[in-house]
């Protein structure tokens, strides 16, 4: 297999040279493309991963990662297959931070806004020191998202992190110790399964489907031949 | 950033939208469409397939990709087979994507012992990714009747009647045990579950949770299931499945990928809920799956003599991104193009219906790049545009902010606006339409062995509407649970041996087939070597 899908196309292919960069990987400097993904950089410089990757698409989370940049202070995070490399970039990947998960089984929660203090005591300890805010690399208000829970308004919290991607990193931060984005998805889950409007068209539905009113017709498409399967289809209007 | 030829050709974008605002362009007429396909669209590429030699699906033809993984050699050695296994259990799930976890969630309530090996960490999987949405028949204008139709229309007519009956019945029960766990679908404003349109349908059937429809199911289900009494084994990748040498199987051998050693795993019923194979590459293409989509379910259930279906189609996506270089293969999703993104070539001149059946959209895109229409990227891509910016002119400023959340925040992260850019794209490697043939209990053709979500074939036919999937891993990852966890409790363990993979081994050897390489892949592999290095 070539490697191309998923680092650059070659230079032969293309017929024009890439601009290079150095970045340091976990303590030793590396000339790679520039324009490409930490990731990709791991890949061009050699390294066999396995932990750390996932989609490659932003949305699950496996890839935090923390780096520096040269003539700045702070330390800055990002997931690996969305921050392209620069010159002079230090990094490394995140290693996997373990987290007080509570156990709790959403059907079974009988006050879920009260319950959120026995799970998650610890959500109330928020001191309002925007490390969350500062770290996500979805740009969440996560802050926000632990006060709207802990004032028991948890549509506000689902509206706030639909786009949590579980990456973690807000948990290597909190210097309260809490992981907001578990909170958040307790959060998430109470208000869907225990507040959330009745779906009443949903039910309807249901109670059609059970009453076996769709049966006969769908039966009768079992075995319809192709010709008049296609007629009946064709039928259905854009 | 852009080159100059790109610049023009986008400005001749820019100028050709309000002309190309109202206008429609005709679906391909049904003789025409076959020509096109026949002529553009990969699965039609006859030098790209080849017969298998081999096996119950032998003399059949599917993509060389995937025939060197079926006519691949195992991965381990008799030696390698513990007698004490390392793990006992009910039911084996291997795959830890929606299928997978909704098998496992439906089997222990069933009363099971359930153990779940998966390749990465719970939950890095396809599911994860999706965006546009899942197809259920819940508002009052349409029907199961409905969806039935619209699918086997796209499907080419080759759809597994009996598991599509299934899928459009019991979605609407599948939506509700979702809502149960807690996911968040966008709602009406009455409360009622919203829809939207899709590609390809005769109305607008997608549940959405804006465009992390993916992310919210696999948040859920995963959270759902470590809350339950199933033990998880991660960087675990099946290799290999067990039989009791008479053609049921037992259990399956899996691999540590931290120190790379072999485990065996004893148990009454297996579920392979591994997903697909975009990252095989097939043709060369680039794909929009996540890392661990490798295929494996279909060599290690094809060694134990389950039959395949449908293993000569894939889906192309039409919209994959092409530029920047790091997003190459990644989705930019149908649901952009329903709610009015037009495709357009290189002079500003659309050429296809953006609604067509995705194999259509996908070729007439090839077709467009081949004949000289197509628009070429600074690294070498050739694509088409995506005129993004439409949507929010024709549905109303911020549209595209609060319904493509996702693809606003992907791109911006390379500094380009979608809602004043238009983006390129080129069809990507989506999706496999076929897998391991499954009833509708998610059984396979070998006793023991259930198989659910992506790894299945047959519901799809030969083109899987968009949005059916995620339906179809909750529907039938359901019901692969529960009669896999019925299947368990009916039976005793079974000896565990490989001797099925010594027979498939004769097969090999027999048929002329040396050297074969090992598979299943597990991992891609885009370690740049030395020679590279060295070769630029
Ligand atoms: C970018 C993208 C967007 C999509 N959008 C939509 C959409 O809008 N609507 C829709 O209906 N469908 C969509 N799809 C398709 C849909 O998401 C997938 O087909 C579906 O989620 C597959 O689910 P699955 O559980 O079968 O497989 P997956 O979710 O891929 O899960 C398979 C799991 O098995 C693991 N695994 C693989 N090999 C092994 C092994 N050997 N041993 C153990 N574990 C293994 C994997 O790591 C993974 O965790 C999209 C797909 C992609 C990639
Ligand atoms: S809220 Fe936390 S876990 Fe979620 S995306 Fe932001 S940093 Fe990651
Ligand atoms: S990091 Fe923790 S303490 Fe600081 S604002 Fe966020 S939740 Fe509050
Ligand atoms: S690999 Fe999934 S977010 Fe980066």
């Amino acid at each position: 297999m070539t490697t191309d899908h998923a680092i650059i196309p070659s230079p032969q292919e293309t017929g024009q040279m890439p601009g290079f960069v150095t970045v340091e990987v976990m303590g030793k400097k590396y000339r790679v493309p520039e324009g490409i993904t930490v990731i990709q950089a791991l890949w061009y410089t050699g390294h066999e991963m396995i932990r750390g990757i996932g989609c490659l698409g932003g949305t699950c989370g496996a890839c935090g990662m923390v780096y520096r940049m040269p003539g700045r202070f702070e330390l800055l995070n990002g997931l690996g297959c969305q921050t392209t490399v620069r010159d002079g970039m230090w990094f490394s990947m995140v290693a996997n931070y373990p987290a007080a998960q509570a156990q709790y089984r959403v059907s079974d929660l009988t006050n879920a806004k009260e319950q959120l203090f026995e799970l998650y005591p610890e959500s109330a300890r928020c001191v309002n020191c925007n490390a969350c805010n500062r770290v996500c690399p979805q740009g969440i208000d996560v802050r926000s998202s632990i006060w709207y829970a802990v004032f028991g308004d948890f549509q506000k919290v689902a509206d706030l992190t639909m786009s949590c991607n579980m990456c973690g990193l807000c948990i290597t931060r909190c210097v309260a110790d809490m992981p907001p984005n578990l909170i958040g998805l307790y959060a998430r889950r109470a208000q869907g399964a225990l507040y959330a409007p009745q779906a009443e068209e949903l039910g309807r539905r249901i109670a059609d489907v059970a009453e076996g009113r769709f049966r006969d017709e769908l039966d009768q498409l079992l075995t319809l031949d192709p010709a008049e399967l296609k007629a009946r289809a064709a039928a259905l209007s854009r | 950033m852009a080159t100059d030829s790109l610049t023009e050709s986008r400005e001749r974008v820019d100028a050709s939208r309000a002309a190309r605002k109202g206008q429609t362009v005709a679906l391909f007429p049904p003789a025409e469409k076959e020509v096109l396909l026949q002529k553009y669209h990969p699965d039609y590429k006859a030098e790209a397939y080849r017969a298998l030699r081999i096996g119950p699906n032998a003399g059949q033809k599917t993509v060389h990709e995937v025939a060197d993984l079926l006519e691949g050699d195992s991965p381990v050695a008799q030696a390698d087979l513990k007698s004490v296994p390392d793990y006992t259990t009910d039911l084996l799930i291997i795959g830890g994507g929606g299928a997978g976890c909704t098998a496992a969630l439906t089997a222990r309530a069933a009363g099971v012992k359930v153990l779940l090996a998966t390749k990465l960490r719970l939950g890095d999987s396809n599911t994860v990714m999706a965006e546009g949405g899942m197809q259920v028949a819940v508002k009052p204008g349409d029907s199961p009747v409905r969806h039935f139709l619209d699918t086997i229309k796209g499907g080419h007519f080759a759809n597994d009647r009996e598991l599509l009956k299934v899928l459009v019945e019991e979605g609407p029960s599948a939506t509700q045990w979702l809502l149960s766990l807690g996911v968040l679908f966008d709602r009406d404003d009455d409360g009622n579950l919203r829809v939207r349109s899709g590609g390809a349908t005769s109305t607008p059937r997608l549940l959405t949770c804006k465009d992390y429809t993916g992310l919210e199911l696999m948040r859920v289900l995963k959270d759902a299931l470590i809350n339950e009494d199933v033990q998880v084994v991660e960087f675990a990748p099946a290799v290999e499945l067990l039989s009791d040498g008479a053609g049921r199987c037992t259990g399956a051998i899996l691999k540590n990928l931290d120190n790379n050693r072999f485990m065996t795993v004893h148990a009454k019923a297996v579920i392979v809920a591994t997903g697909g194979s975009g990252r095989l590459h097939i043709q060369g293409f680039p794909t929009s799956n996540h890392f661990g989509a490798t295929g494996d379910a279909l060599p290690i259930a094809y060694r134990l003599g389950a039959e395949l279906a449908f293993i000569d189609t894939f889906q192309y996506h039409p919209t994959g991104a092409i530029y920047p270089e790091p997003m190459a293969g990644l989705l930019v999703t149908e649901a952009i193009r329903a709610a009015g993104a037009q495709l357009v070539n290189r002079l500003g001149e659309r050429f296809v219906n953006e609604t067509d059946t995705r194999d259509v959209v996908a070729a007439a895109i090839i077709r467009e790049c081949v004949e000289g229409r197509g628009v070429i990227t600074p690294s070498g891509r050739r694509g088409v545009w995506l005129d993004a910016p439409l949507v929010d002119l024709v549905n109303g400023e911020g549209t595209l902010d609060t319904r493509f959340p996702n693809m606003r925040k992907l791109f911006s992260r390379y500094d380009i606006d979608i809602r004043a850019e238009s983006v390129l794209i080129h069809p990507t490697l989506h999706y496999q339409n076929g897998g391991v043939k499954i009833g509708v209990n998610g059984d396979s053709t070998v006793a023991g062995l259930f198989v659910a979500g992506e790894a299945s074939g047959g519901l799809h036919g030969r083109n899987r509407l968009m949005g059916n999937s995620l339906l179809d891993i909750i529907v039938f990852g359901r019901r692969a649970g529960q009669a896999a966890a019925a299947y368990a409790a009916s039976t005793t363990q079974g000896p565990a041996t490989l001797d099925h993979v010594a027979h498939f081994r004769d097969a090999l050897r027999q048929a002329g087939i040396t050297a074969p390489s090992a598979s299943p892949r597990l991992i891609p592999d885009y370690v740049r070597r030395e020679e590279a290095t060295t070769r630029s």
